[in-house]
């Protein structure tokens, strides 16, 4: 037997996840647009501090701010005017940067339709059982949400990559956050199990920003985002509070626009979820209890091999050299043909009669 | 007048050899250049395919040894006997176990076998006689009176594919073949059971398609626990020393994986292909601070304190894999001396004896005390790991991982430990049950979802390559399930791994990206400013020369009169 208690065992692995993933795309581009990056870096910043490792991230930034030259505090991006919070921090690691964030490449990576030679870093390489976290954030109207200002991803698209996910069993659950202006409508056309959305603004609303910085020049943060951040990062790893706090996240007071959600899709009560669900990483864990018995008669001693370079290929393989003509070979055609033409003309100018000189 | 006359019949001829161009190049050229290139699907034998009914088939032999039949008995027996249980799992997945148990006496040279001293002995002389092939099954009846088995036990499962089977005193007071065959029946079903593919073992190879409850919590740490089917694993082995200071930490993990890691490998290659690296990390510690605990007389890390440990040392872990295939990482950590030693404790307080733990899916972790002598000078301690027995840990980490998930215990039965390579034959046969099975479910289930897509989507482009590997995948799939049939598990595996290769091509190929979505005041939107300044003149020209025909065809018809 394994060893476990029956009902450690069913505490351990009442959520069915055993690994968490977190998609974060920013998705306009433009130094006015400063506060979807921060936005984004926000949401990537807690879901590392949580335990999501960079392997299992995918980070899209459609402009880079920190190092953008309108920046007057260059390598920094901050979230709060008090610039108490650097959320660019020292070790951000951006999958899809610059024009790589279309929409293309982002139902690529949903989908997994990635060309064989994409790496691991920017793959989605989920199974049946991970927890995935996916946060859009940039400019979106009823139904759509536009991509580095030519493109446009509609709800409908979503929701059939969401449905090509679920098909290859790609998730486990899947926590859908979506802070652009009338996000509710990039819900609506969901149809897959386990997913729960939450947006920050209902159709016919326009999610505002929320910290214009006198020194920076632009709006630092959105609302929603803002007081997202300022909820997650009073959660620690362990910690057990449930989505239905997340849901209290930023009323209509502090929002201006009214939150929208969708569960109905989902088949946990969101007050049996836990934020490090989905925000963090929370391994499952198993004591070893059995062994197996190997006998240590069959190891030999040390093999202590002398390491030496492998011997080196002869100098004059290494340099190439040409190789020096040492026989004489008669004038090949070009040379021969070159002379033709010149005795013809010579002798065609000043006459034949020059010929018998020669023969 | 003539002149309007012939104006009129030349813009007549020019209205119709206008209309002529439209309808007969013009529609076809423009239908041509906006289909979108959809090479042939199979599509009947894929419909075919979304009824999954799997057959697996499994041959046993029962051998009966001296004294267990009487030598009537014993000239009847050359039964050979067929038993198909069938399931019906939901609508569109039917299973069907067919047992084929084949009854004979022992031989000479078998019966030289099972008079060995002990169970292990006549295991393995039986194996040098004869090697049953992957899939299939022999169980030595014995006598009651043999003195092979301990008293309380009944079963003596070997490493091979041979169990002994001790007969009840009952047995021996049968009459007749029949009787007999018939008390013995049952106790070889459980012997099945134990040995060869299970119902629930099988059920849960289908999670994928078949979402039932997984009835206990044991259950479902099973199936969450074991990566799923995949072509192939990166294993990384790690070596952790917080505090180079002190401790000179000397693993020969080359040997080791060559002696032990090695052979399990080589035994699980026809299951998936392995790759093995390693590394040393230092100045790596475990995110947790471990308490002095004065019962244990150690530091002591408790369950809970464990699930936060993986986190912050895989950041630290890099990774040699280019593929994306699944990663498992087994860390050895040397704790440093402030900390030493440490103890992992269960649940119920008590330390746990190999001092490690494992995380589904990702890997394990092993603690290796050191007792090592610290100089006042602070010169390091030279430390040589006994390989041996992290392998040990190691290796059952990584057969828990996999799959090889152990049975409950049975009364009466004994399991023989696995051998030197780590897995014994059945369990590989077990495993290879539930790959193949799992594989086809997989791949049935990607080649019907992919073909629903293209049906539903018209959008998408299907490239001949796409087709080619649809087809070659529903030919493997549908010779993986004859293989199944017969009872052929190498070759049923080999078959199903090519089915699901060959489906995830065609599945996750890069031009099967819909991002044609065309939402229909779109189309109009494009269409109309480009068709309509010529339809409308055209139509209306037609219209007005039918109306001057039949206007004619009026006066011809008056004037008759």
């Amino acid at each position: 037997s394994i060893g476990l208690a029956m009902n450690s065992a069913e505490q351990f692995f009442n959520s069915g996840h055993t690994n968490n993933w977190a998609i974060l795309a920013c998705t306009s581009r433009f130094w006015f647009n400063y506060r979807h990056v921060a936005n984004t870096l926000s949401v990537y910043r807690s879901v590392k501090r949580l335990g999501i490792p960079d392997s299992q991230i995918v980070l899209m930034l459609a402009d880079d701010m920190a190092c953008n030259h309108r920046n007057p505090k260059p390598a920094t991006v901050f979230s709060h005017k008090n610039m108490e919070l650097n959320v660019y921090g020292d070790d951000v690691e951006v999958d899809y940067r610059g024009y790589e964030v279309s929409v293309e490449n982002f139902l690529r990576v949903l989908t997994g339709r990635l060309p064989p030679s994409t790496p691991r870093s920017k793959r989605l390489l989920s199974d049946d059982r991970s927890n995935i976290l996916i946060y859009l954030t940039g400019h979106g109207g009823n139904g759509f949400l536009k991509f580095q200002d030519f493109e446009e991803i509609s709800n409908i698209e979503l929701a059939d990559a969401f449905e090509q996910m679920w098909q290859k069993r790609r998730y486990n659950e899947l926590l859908f956050i979506i802070d652009t202006c009338q996000g509710a409508s990039m819900y609506e056309r969901l149809y897959s199990p386990n997913i729960m959305a939450l947006a920050s603004s209902q159709i016919g609303e326009d999610s505002l920003s929320h910290q214009p910085d006198l020194a920076i020049g632009v709006h630092l943060m959105d609302r929603y985002t803002f007081y997202m951040l300022e909820f997650l990062e009073d959660i620690h790893p362990a910690s057990k509070t449930n989505m239905n706090d997340l849901f209290k996240v930023c009323p209509k007071s502090q929002c201006v626009s009214t939150p929208g959600r969708r569960t109905d899709l989902f088949q946990r009560d969101p007050g049996s979820v836990l934020i490090t669900d989905f925000f963090g990483s929370v391994r499952k864990v198993e004591i070893t209890v059995e062994t197996i018995n190997l006998t240590d008669s069959e190891s030999g001693e040390l093999q202590n091999e002398s390491r030496s370079y492998v011997d080196q290929l002869p100098v004059s393989e290494i340099i190439h050299q040409k190789p020096k003509q040492k026989d004489w070979h008669p004038p090949d055609g070009f040379i021969l043909g070159l002379w033709t033409l010149i005795l013809l003309v010579f002798f065609k100018t000043y006459g034949m009669k020059h010929l018998k000189h020669i023969l | 007048m003539a002149t309007a006359e012939v104006e009129r019949r030349r813009a007549r001829l020019a209205t119709m050899s206008i209309a002529a161009v439209v309808i007969l190049v013009g529609i076809p050229l423009w239908w041509r250049t906006t289909t979108t290139y959809r090479a042939w699907l199979p599509v009947t034998q894929i419909q075919e395919l979304a009824k999954l009914q799997l057959l697996l088939s499994a041959d046993v032999e029962v051998v009966f040894a001296r004294g267990t039949l009487t030598p009537e008995q014993q000239k009847k027996i050359t039964v050979t006997h067929t038993q198909d249980e069938d399931h019906d799992i939901n609508g569109e997945t039917s299973l069907t176990y067919r047992y084929e148990t084949r009854y004979r006496t022992a031989t000479i040279m078998e019966e030289d076998a099972l008079s060995q001293p002990s169970a292990v002995a006549t295991d393995l002389s039986l194996h040098t006689l004869s090697e049953s092939p992957c899939g299939s099954l022999v169980v030595y009846v014995i006598p009651e009176s043999s003195s092979l088995l301990p008293q309380d036990v009944d079963v003596y499962v070997g490493q091979r594919r041979t169990a002994l089977l001790r007969v009840a005193a009952e047995t021996k007071a049968a009459k007749t073949l029949d009787q007999v065959l018939a008390a013995v029946e049952p106790r070889v079903k459980e012997v099945l059971q134990v040995m060869s593919f299970s119902h629930h073992d099988i059920t849960a190879a289908l999670g994928d398609r078949v979402r039932l409850s997984p009835g206990s919590p044991q259950r479902k740490a099973d199936s969450m626990r074991s990566f799923k089917s995949s072509p192939g694993y990166e294993i990384t082995f790690s070596l952790l020393n917080p505090d180079p200071k002190w401790h000179r930490l000397h693993w020969d993990i080359e040997g080791a994986v060559r002696t032990y890691v090695q052979p399990l490998l080589s035994k699980l290659s026809p299951v998936a292909n392995f790759s093995v690296d390693s590394q040393m990390l230092h100045y790596t510690m475990l995110g947790v601070n471990a308490q002095f605990d004065a019962s244990h007389d150690a530091y002591t890390l408790s369950v809970e304190s464990l699930a936060h440990v993986i986190n912050p040392v895989e950041a630290r872990l890099g990774s040699n894999a280019a593929s994306s295939n699944a990663l498992l990482n087994f860390l050895l950590y040397v704790p440093d001396p402030q900390h030493s030693p440490l103890r992992i404790l269960d649940h119920q307080k008590r330390q746990v004896a190999s001092n490690a733990f494992h995380s589904p899916r990702w890997g394990g972790i092993m603690v290796y005390n050191v007792n090592g002598f610290y100089e006042a000078n602070g010169e390091a301690v030279d430390v040589n790991i006994n390989m041996a027995e992290v392998m040990g840990v190691f290796l059952a980490q990584l057969r828990l991982l996999l799959g090889v998930h152990p049975s409950a215990p049975r009364a009466g039965f004994l399991v023989a430990p696995p051998g030197s390579s780590g897995l014994s034959d059945w369990e590989l046969d077990r495993l290879m049950w539930s790959r193949s099975v799992e594989n086809v479910a997989t791949a049935t289930t990607t080649i019907t979802s992919l073909a629903q897509l293209l049906d539903q989507i018209d959008n998408i482009v299907i490239n001949d390559n796409i087709a080619q590997q649809v087809s070659s995948a529903i030919a493997s799939l549908q010779l993986a399930t004859a293989e199944l049939e017969s009872g052929n598990l190498a070759f049923a595996l080999q078959y199903s791994k090519e089915a699901i290769l060959a489906s995830e091509r065609a599945f996750f190929d890069p031009s099967l990206l819909h991002l044609l979505y065309f939402p229909n005041d779109q189309k109009f939107a494009i269409y109309i400013p480009l068709f309509v300044p010529i339809c409308v003149p055209l139509v209306l020209a037609l219209l007005q020369i039918m109306s001057e025909v039949h206007q004619r065809r009026r006066d011809k018809q008056a004037k008759k009169d």
